[in-house]
């Protein structure tokens, strides 16, 4: 059977702090200047690392390089791709500077592979607008140094790094059945071979013997208050004013209990063991979500007794 | 104890705070391994190996950050272990660096952790919204507080049991100058009069967010001087998340694993030979959870230990002298704290906070939804 | 040091895309029915379970928690994870059994690296201040590695596409490949560049896999193998992160990883875990193999699921050991950009 996917975006603005060294590169790349640092080794590592390579010890003395260098080895990149210094088919490079004794990973912005070599005279291209950032190089191109108007300001201590990857999400099989049944306003959980327990969602493994559930079991849209807590804290993307309470609900029939909201009495009439039913949303809105129920709320019934709910707390 | 002998001869801190903008995340580790390396008296050339321990990459955004940080953490040319179990990952850091001197494959081993929360936000890569998943809208304490709420019920705990811990361990914390908060003044009656955000949790009761890291240095019998904490006992246990009849207040794995460890270590009486145990208390009521759940005593007991007052420096077991997590936070490294504070105790080296005359002490760690366990046991007194 | 062995190894197949969740359950039950059962085990037999995997190649945090549930842990297992390729977790319950704790332990990697773009994913391994803010790929940063050989004549483009063209080849006896047949090197070349100097050949597929491996110590092993594959060493060594600052055509971690784990004479077959075909060609200079087998298996180059591929070159060298075609074999896993942390397993049989 094939199972549901959609998107799964993972996206985040990073906020890097630099620490000196890291500092004073990228602040010099902003004023148009690159600076390496020299290792235990006497070799000058351009970007400059913070704690030497073979002795570990942290790295002190800067040395001024060229905004010129020499391809050391590169590659070509015929589709770029978001986030790149080029929207351009490019070359990457690793670029020793002269001055220098190691390379430096960018772009070089040349017309096609064959007018890239190991061996040839790349300059600095410089942003137009530096903010501080390896972008402050917009890329390298063929050439010798020239001058540039070295530009001075605050000292950059943090950079943005803003990070979009796209993923597909997946169900499983079991978990696929569940948000169907769901879209047609049913419970579905599936009982473990094994245990004989009723899940709900059903699960891919059961967690206890690590076989799929398999018998399908429909569940009733009420239930058991196991334990819940009131949520009295604004925080970002909530969808209801607090006070409300977020609860552990213990269906009928299920060995499992899920979270979901207690909604349409007081928070602070909510009680260990109340007896709660579903409150659907108009069924033209049911999509393959656990959210088609809105919340619970209390059903009237007398509560639960506590023998009947503690082996699930 | 398993292997050969091993001990801590050595352990290091940052300056925890929420936000520490002044170095890198290398920087920020090489403050802690700095320490470290200087308390244990070696340098670099006498490390074998390094192990390196953090949560999830996301709080960062690097993928497998030990490698980018090689160099720092003076890795190159040496072994260099990642190991990732979620909030426990610090103390399971600890400990598999203990088995990699404990087995005999090495002499020396650096152990690191860190967290740099402020490289992002941890709450949004916690919540990063799964499809198929309805959200709970119950924010950072909503997956914790039923629990809370359950072995209030179960134990019949006072409500004022959560304040009291929360008011000792920022009082400890005062003493701790590595310790992100610090509030000598803090009562009882201020925390319970703090805002309540996931009742039955207050502000007071939570833990806060912090940059920080912690390093360890583990050697063998014949690298440990005079004044090691020798590593008595470790345990791990797992279990699932969620399954059916699962105990959330009391869970089997770290059941399990103090079974484990006290065997192990050849206790037999935790309450009375151990002399201070650093717990993993985010929020101030798994302080009586974990005593019970560790054994160190009976089932619905624990919060009588903390009300006598028992848990305290200058108690019959102090709990979290270092003013725990509720004090300092950086996520992955967490756990470490915990276990080289225990080490510390044994040492003598916990200054301020020190325990006086703790010869045994316990670290905790614990994760994901209460079903990782870590824990270790160190002694002043060398195993015969 | 306690006599230990590889036992036993089972691995999912090597593929594309599979429909399941990207936390490994769905890859994972299979895998450890087949490895326990074939061994009569049951998981209450294991003493220590280890785990490889990446939340970056799952895109959430935690996703290795959910893996738990394939092994059915509860009551609660003794288990630790890397953030890496299986072949470390094999490395730590390797040293876990040397402690005398445990005798029999099982490590299981997992990675659905079709759910998200792969060779972006891998750009968050990069330095994040100097290198990462650029998105160089996966692809990239091997094509940079791949010409530093060329143009200094450490290897060819022939030599490259002969490492594809036998790999290929070797992979039909493969069931799980998934890579796989006959195709001649001049065939090869004549095909487009994907990031010249690289064609598609010289890189290894986008799989989604997991695979499961025994070790047991001493008798045990003995009790549950026929032909046990002992391991008589393990070893990793990590290089420098700074890409422009190392040789890129040499891998030192990889040699100290061999002279750490014992590499001292000839072995009958090398598994190497190398994505990229020059990648293959640096592991054999720096292991020295000359006359060994590479890689019958086929190699990661015809089917490389992510955080597993480097304990399958461990399964796979065990393998060859445990039916008797190998007495001496060696096994490689490699993690991190242009190979910059390595491992080597060597492991014989004993008659």
């Amino acid at each position: 059977m094939t199972s549901l996917s959609a998107p799964l975006n993972v996206e985040f603005d990073y906020t890097r702090s630099l620490g000196p060294v890291l500092g004073r590169f990228i602040t010099g790349l902003r004023d148009r200047r690159i600076e390496g640092i020299r290792g235990d080794d006497g070799r000058v590592h351009v970007p400059p690392v913070e704690y030497d390579p073979v002795t570990a010890r942290k790295l002190t003395e800067w040395v001024e390089v060229a905004a010129a260098g020499t391809v050391r080895t590169w590659t070509w990149v015929s589709e770029p791709d978001e986030g790149q210094p080029l929207t351009r088919p490019f070359a990457w490079a690793l670029i020793q500077l002269d001055g220098a004794d190691t390379s430096m990973l960018h772009a070089v912005d040349v017309p096609s592979p064959d007018d890239i070599r190991t061996g040839m005279r790349v300059r600095v291209r410089w942003a137009a607008d530096p903010v501080g950032s390896m972008h402050d190089i917009a890329c390298f191109e063929p050439g010798e140094a020239v001058e540039a108007q070295a530009g001075q300001g605050e000292a950059v201590t943090m950079v943005t790094t803003p990070v979009r990857l796209a993923y597909t999400h997946s169900a499983s099989a079991e978990e696929t059945r569940y948000l169907d049944g769901l879209r047609e306003g049913r419970l579905l959980g599936q009982r473990c071979p094994v245990c004989r327990k009723v899940y709900i969602p059903p699960r891919g493994a059961c967690p206890t013997d690590g076989v799929p559930t398999v018998d399908e079991v429909e569940l009733p849209d009420h239930g058991t208050v196991t334990t819940f807590c009131i949520v009295n804290v604004p925080f970002l993307g909530q969808r209801i004013a607090p006070p409300y309470v977020a609860a552990y609900v213990l269906l009928d029939g299920a060995d499992i209990a899920f979270q979901h909201l207690i909604l349409g009495c007081d928070a602070s009439s909510v009680r260990m063991g109340m007896r709660v039913e579903a409150v659907w949303r108009p069924r033209e809105e049911w999509q393959q979500s656990l959210a088609n129920i809105d919340h619970f709320e209390p059903s009237g019934e007398p509560d639960a007794p506590f023998e009947t709910y503690s082996q699930h707390l | 104890m398993a292997g050969q002998l091993a001990a801590v001869i050595g352990t290091g801190q940052t300056d925890h705070t929420a936000k520490r903008l002044d170095v890198s995340m290398g920087g920020l580790c090489r403050e802690a391994i700095d320490r470290a390396l200087a308390d244990a008296n070696v340098d670099w050339p006498d490390i074998d190996a390094v192990v390196l321990g953090k949560a999830p990459d996301m709080f960062e955004g690097v993928m497998m950050p030990e490698l980018f940080l090689a160099d720092a953490l003076g890795a190159v040319g040496k072994p260099l272990l990642r190991v990732h179990t979620a909030g426990s990952v610090g103390g399971s850091t600890a400990n598999v660096a203990a088995t990699l001197v404990q087995s005999g494959v090495h002499r020396r081993v650096l152990a690191v952790a860190f967290e740099k929360q402020s490289e992002s936000n941890a709450m949004w890569a916690l919540s990063i919204p799964t499809p198929f998943t309805m959200p709970v809208h119950a924010g950072a304490g909503g997956y914790f507080a039923p629990h809370v709420r359950s072995y209030i019920r179960r134990a019949g705990a006072p409500e004022h049991i959560g304040a009291m811990v929360a008011a000792k361990d920022r009082r400890n914390g005062a003493l701790n100058p590595h310790a992100h908060l610090k509030q000598p003044d803090i009562t009882v009656e201020s925390v319970r009069a703090s805002k309540m955000l996931w009742d039955p949790i207050r502000y007071d009761e939570t833990c806060p967010s912090s940059d920080g890291a912690c390093a360890v240095v583990i050697a063998d019998e014949k690298t440990a001087g005079p004044g090691a904490a020798w590593i008595t006992a470790t345990a791990m246990r797992t279990e699932p998340t969620t399954f059916a009849g699962r105990d959330q207040v009391n869970p089997r794995a770290g059941r399990d694993a103090a079974a484990a460890l006290w065997k192990q270590a050849g206790i037999d009486d935790p309450l009375t030979q151990v002399d201070a145990a650093e717990i993993y208390v985010p929020f101030s009521w798994f302080e009586p959870m974990w005593l019970e759940n560790l054994g160190f005593t009976g089932i619905g007991d624990g919060w009588k230990l903390t009300e006598a007052g028992e848990t305290e420096i200058g108690g019959q077991l102090p709990v979290n002298p270092s003013g725990g997590v509720l004090s300092s936070n950086p996520i992955g490294a967490s756990g470490m704290i915990r276990f080289a504070e225990a080490a510390m105790q044994v040492m003598g080296r916990a200054g301020a906070h020190q325990v006086p005359g703790a010869r045994v002490a316990l670290g905790h760690a614990y994760g994901g939804g209460s079903q990782y366990f870590a824990m270790w046991t160190v002694s002043a007194n060398k195993p015969s | 040091m306690r006599d230990v062995a590889v036992v036993g190894f089972a691995q999912a197949p090597a593929v594309r895309e599979t429909h399941g969740t990207t936390n490994g359950v769905e890859m994972l039950v299979p895998v450890f029915h087949e490895v326990l059962g074939a061994l009569g085990l049951t998981k209450s037999d294991i003493g220590f379970w280890c785990s490889g995997s990446s939340d970056y190649v799952a895109g959430r945090a935690f996703s290795f928690i959910a893996a738990v549930d394939a092994i059915g842990a509860f009551p609660p297992i003794n288990e630790s994870h890397v953030e890496a390729d299986a072949a470390w977790a094999c490395y730590e319950a390797w040293v876990k059994i040397q402690t005398g704790e445990v005798d029999v332990a099982l490590v299981y990697g997992f990675g659905k690296s079709s759910a998200g773009k792969l060779r972006r994913v891998m750009t968050m391994q990069l330095d994040p201040y100097t290198v990462a803010p650029l998105w160089p790929d996966s692809l990239s940063v091997a094509g940079l590695q791949a010409r530093a050989g060329l143009d200094r004549g450490a290897w060819t483009e022939q030599q490259m596409a002969e490492v594809a063209a036998r790999s290929r080849a070797d992979a039909k006896s493969n069931p799980r490949a998934q890579v796989k047949g006959d195709v001649s090197v001049e065939d090869l070349l004549a095909r487009p560049y994907l990031a010249d100097p690289l064609r598609r050949h010289d890189c290894a597929p986008i799989t989604d896999g997991a695979a499961a491996l025994v070790l047991a110590a001493g008798d045990r092993a003995r009790e549950l193998a026929e032909r046990p594959a002992w391991i008589t060493g393990i070893a990793h060594r990590v290089d420098s992160a700074n890409l422009g600052g190392r040789d890129l055509t040499a891998s030192p971690s990889t040699a100290g990883a061999a002279k750490a784990a014992g590499l001292d004479h000839k072995v009958d077959v090398a598994e190497l875990h190398a994505p990229f075909t020059h990648q293959e060609l640096v592991l054999r200079g720096a292991l020295g193999l000359n006359g060994s087998r590479i890689n019958p298996s086929g190699g990661a180059l015809c089917g490389n699921p992510m955080f597993s591929a480097g304990l399958i070159r461990i399964g796979e060298a065990a393998r060859q050991i445990s039916s008797g075609q190998a007495d001496r074999a060696l096994a490689h896993a490699t993690s991190g950009p242009a190979l910059q942390h390595n491992l080597v397993c060597l492991m014989e049989g004993r008659d």
